[in-house]
């Protein structure tokens, strides 16, 4: 495992407003970092100066070893930089333009030819091949970005929201395509669909208002939501206050109340008086006293609710009271 | 050297992939060949030379060199492609000088489809064909610092309209400051020295001593220089403006 990208103190400045501030961070080859954050959070601004197309204010960048601000051309041969919204010169074809990234990235003659049949086919754009880029639809424009991206087979992947847009199907295809190439790449993605962070990244950063607030895999992320190791019981009506004397009895438990009511049923939540799980000690105590339960679940929490509570001053200030 | 062809290559390719090419093409040779016979009367003034043809030429360019200009830097900043353009391994100098190239080839193109006047002024006379020849090279340079101008006007905003009309005065500017229109507005307040330097700018007097038919080096060094300045500011521009 070697450190890829390295960003030290990097700074972001627009007149009054720092949108990226004093951010330091490594990615390592074989890491598949997820940028989350609320829009304006400062995770494109972040991503454009890595790719080498905005000045830091302030601070450091470097991939490969190569310093943004000294030798920028090396830096983004080694950088395969899919920009928010995949913009491509709508009046060519893809085989044109896919043409045109590979000379640019300085391959030649059969090799060139190689490398974006090479690229088609991986990326299936086999059957729009020669139509204007401007008519193909959402799904197939964002492909041709993504060609255009991995063309050069670099060891650095940076992609601004890969997956906006696209429908089910296509974004779980390119979710596998970053899969396939995680192993042997550094790559960052920067999105707001949390699902996509537990589906295929390996450590997840989360960035407010310039400012990195957390940065963990993302089960260890999900561990810290307010609602991790709940556990959930449904039962009988007529048992609830049995089940609420007996469970609320040990000495794992801290609080236990009635989440909702639907017909003759009743659910209890649970939540643990620590931070250990509470879930398996439960399950054996209702089986051993024969508790008349329905249904038992264990929450495991959700990167939603620390998405939330980590980004704004309202989730903030919640997950301090629970 | 390879990425400036590169880049070059892809933009001449998108003006023939497009309408642009052909719409400019038709519309220059249709407007330089009224001017020439209707304003310049060429077949009524009993001389063979293209002076008629030549003469119109810096209005013409006005024109139409804006045109071409305007989508260079403001069109790849209003798509966003200019991020893509801006990641890849070059430097901003090739990528300026890659369009601009491109831009100016065209122009180019469009100027050698002109032949057949010149064809037409052989069979209908004796034409001094050295003459015509460095009226077209100074033509293609003129051409070429109209482009440079307007390749930087370009790059100063995301808007093509602004960008036209902002390079079209500009290049108007340069194209009349031998005259007193523009003169009369220094005349009052400079030092002579400083009317002196405007009027040497302009482009008619320096395109006219090249339809003479003596390419003069001090003609050449004028424009090579000036589309080598507007060029420099282009670059700056472009790396301060991009991401705006």
């Amino acid at each position: 495992m070697t450190e890829m990208i390295k960003l030290t103190g990097l700074t972001k400045r627009f007149g009054q407003i720092t949108a990226v501030d004093a951010v330091d961070m490594t990615v390592e080859s074989g890491e598949v970092l997820g940028f989350l954050g609320p829009n304006g959070a400062g995770k494109s601004t972040t991503m454009k100066m890595v790719a080498g197309f905005l000045e830091p204010t302030a601070g450091s960048a470097s991939v490969c070893g190569w310093d943004i601000q000294r030798d920028p051309v090396a830096l983004k041969k080694t950088l395969g930089y899919l920009p928010e919204g995949a913009p491509t010169y709508g009046d060519m074809t893809p085989q044109s333009y896919l043409r045109f990234i590979a000379a640019i990235r300085g391959f030649d003659g059969a090799e060139r030819q190689r490398r974006v049949d090479a690229m088609v086919d991986r990326i299936a754009l086999r059957e729009v091949l020669h139509q204007p880029i401007e008519t193909l639809s959402k799904g197939f424009k964002r492909r041709v970005g993504l060609a255009q991206t991995m063309l050069h087979d670099p060891p650095v992947l940076i992609m601004d929201e890969p997956t906006d847009g696209l429908d089910p199907n296509q974004k779980r295809h390119v979710r596998s395509l970053i899969r396939e190439m995680a192993a042997e790449k550094a790559i960052v993605i920067s999105t707001h669909i949390l699902e996509e962070v537990e589906a295929v990244c390996t450590r997840a950063m989360i960035i407010a208002r310039g400012k990195i607030c957390a940065d963990a895999r993302p089960d260890e992320l999900r561990s810290r939501a307010w609602n991790h190791n709940m556990v959930l019981i449904t039962a009988d009506a007529g048992d609830e206050a049995t089940l609420m004397k007996a469970i609320g009895d040990l000495p794992e438990v801290g609080t236990i109340d009635v989440a909702g009511r639907s017909g003759d049923t009743v659910r209890l939540r649970i939540q643990p008086a620590g931070r250990e799980q509470i879930g398996p000690r439960i399950g054996e105590f209702v089986r051993s006293k024969s508790l008349p339960v329905r249904e038992l679940f264990i929450e495991q929490g959700s990167l939603d609710e620390v998405f939330w509570s980590i980004t704004t001053d309202d989730g903030k200030q919640d997950s301090e009271h629970a | 050297m390879r990425n400036i062809g590169i880049i070059a290559r892809r933009e001449i390719g998108s003006y023939f992939g497009t309408p642009l090419a052909y719409v400019f093409i038709v519309i220059f040779l249709a407007l330089s060949g009224a001017l020439c016979f209707y304003l310049g009367g060429f077949l009524f003034r009993g001389q063979a030379d293209l002076e008629p043809f030549f003469v119109y030429h810096p209005w013409l360019y006005l024109l139409l060199v804006p045109a071409i200009a305007m989508r260079l830097w403001a069109e790849e900043r209003k798509t966003g492609t200019i991020e893509n353009l801006m990641t890849l391994p070059i430097s901003t100098p090739e990528a300026v000088l890659g369009k601009f190239l491109a831009a100016w080839l065209f122009c180019g193109i469009a100027l050698t489809l002109t032949f057949p006047v010149w064809i037409t002024v052989n069979i209908l006379g004796d034409p001094d064909n050295g003459v015509i020849v460095a009226s077209y090279i100074g033509s293609f340079l003129m051409a070429g610092a109209f482009m440079a101008i307007g390749s930087c006007m370009s790059a100063l905003s995301k808007n093509q309209v602004i960008a036209f009309i902002i390079a079209a005065t500009a290049c108007f500017l340069f194209t009349m400051s031998g005259l007193d229109l523009v003169l009369n507005f220094f005349r009052g307040w400079s030092p002579e020295w400083l009317v002196t330097t405007v009027a040497s700018m302009s482009f008619l007097t320096h395109f006219n001593s090249v339809t003479q038919g003596v390419i003069e080096f001090r003609d050449l060094v004028f424009f090579v220089s000036l589309i080598t300045f507007w060029l420099f500011a282009n670059v700056v521009i472009v790396d301060l403006k991009k991401a705006a």
